[in-house]
């Protein structure tokens, strides 16, 4: 049994910014570091975590038959086929629509505290119901968004949503970085994001096409393909949450040679 | 101000949209954290203004309230520009008799209670 076990909330407010591939490849990496580590998928009208993790097919038990006595935790736990230290939990399937409330994610927490060192739980999108059961049993978060203005806007309501309900520390993840347009000035800097939101930066997500790739697969990034841009910064974000003191990519100078070098001159703050 | 809006600006081109979305944010964002309408700001900005012109005399047309944000904390900013006198002085204006409008300093008359 572990007695210190984080159970921390992934949110956005917005949906498709990358709550669940963060929620897998975190998963993974943790797991990676030897660290026993349980994905809860909150979202269970619209689930998609087991299809990041290629474990679709072998859901048989969620959280609901849990609770109702009609089956074991460990039955309905679904180990990684690679990575044994990593199980994941849907909450429900679709066709249970409005079973759970926070007393349910609270008591499946609980259970999930005994034998674990990380319970990660992927949040729905929207700042409705769906979210209000998924915060409900959480002690810290980590919030996802893009450099982009509807998806920092909506962020920043689910941060005021976090505050009001005392979780802490909330830390930001931004992804889907692109060095080069930040660098044109073309889309909100690093700085801009961290500031609006006023919240500290747990790590940024360079945009990687070998996301795709690998949510075709099934397999995250962090399994297989960890020298891809966007994996070494999942495995970053992961060593941070363990406390280690790793430098965040600096997207100006992901690009070399002349071209880089005229971009950045061009960013000299004059006033 | 970077370099790169500068040089846009020279050439009347339009600026970066990154500073662009950054101050669309903040203003948007002011207000989201608020929950306060553009209505109720400007009926809040009318109220303000009677209640400080009662006081000191101030241009009724610059005065602006608007709502700042920085660091997840909003504050009320009023900037409201205050009339003065030829030699510099600030035009205070007497609190006693608010009917009389036309009143100046000699005329003030002790309210009869």
């Amino acid at each position: 049994m572990t007695t210190d076990t984080r159970v921390i909330l992934i949110c956005s407010g917005k949906g498709g910014v990358g709550k669940t591939t963060l929620t897998a490849n975190l998963g993974i990496s943790l797991a990676r570091q030897g660290l026993s580590t349980a994905v809860l998928d909150a979202d269970f009208g619209l689930r998609n975590l087991d299809l990041l993790l290629g474990l679709e097919n072998r859901i048989v038990y969620t959280a609901q038959e849990v609770l109702e006595e009609e089956c074991r935790l460990d039955q309905a736990l679904v180990k990684h086929k690679q990575e044994a230290n990593l199980s994941l939990l849907p909450a429900g399937n679709p066709r249970m629509l409005d079973w759970l409330k926070p007393d349910d994610m609270k008591r499946i927490v609980e259970m999930l505290k005994e034998q674990f060192n990380y319970v990660l739980i992927d949040c729905p999108a929207g700042v409705e119901d769906g979210f209000k059961n998924a915060m409900a049993a959480c002690k810290e978060a980590i919030v996802v968004t893009n450099p982009e203005v509807s998806a920092v806007r909506d962020a920043d309501r689910v941060i005021g949503l976090l505050n009001t309900n005392e979780i802490k520390p909330v830390q930001l993840v931004l992804n889907r970085v692109r060095p080069k347009m930040m660098a044109n000035q073309e889309m909100l800097s690093i700085a801009d994001v961290t500031d609006i939101l006023a919240l500290p930066l747990l790590g940024l997500v360079l945009e990687d096409e070998q996301v795709i790739v690998s949510t075709n697969r099934g397999e995250p990034l962090t399994l297989n393909s960890v020298n891809s841009p966007a994996a070494k910064c999942y495995l970053n974000i992961a060593k941070r949450l363990q406390g280690e003191d790793i430098p965040l990519i600096d997207p100006s100078k992901e690009s070399t040679g002349f071209g880089a070098k005229f971009r950045r001159l061009m960013q000299t703050k004059i006033f | 101000m970077t370099l790169r809006d500068i040089i846009n600006k020279l050439l009347r081109r339009q600026p970066a949209s990154a500073s662009t979305a950054r101050e669309r944010l903040q203003l948007v964002l002011a207000h989201d954290r608020s929950d306060l309408s553009t209505e109720l700001l400007d009926q809040m900005r009318k109220e303000i203004l009677e209640v400080v012109a009662k006081y000191v005399e101030i241009d009724m047309d610059e005065g602006a309230v608007s709502l700042e944000t920085e660091d997840r904390m909003t504050a009320l900013v009023a900037n409201l520009p205050i009339k003065r006198t030829l030699n510099g002085q600030i035009k205070f204006i007497e609190p006693s008799n608010q009917l009389d409008e036309n009143s100046q300093e000699e005329e003030i008359t002790e309210p009869n209670s």
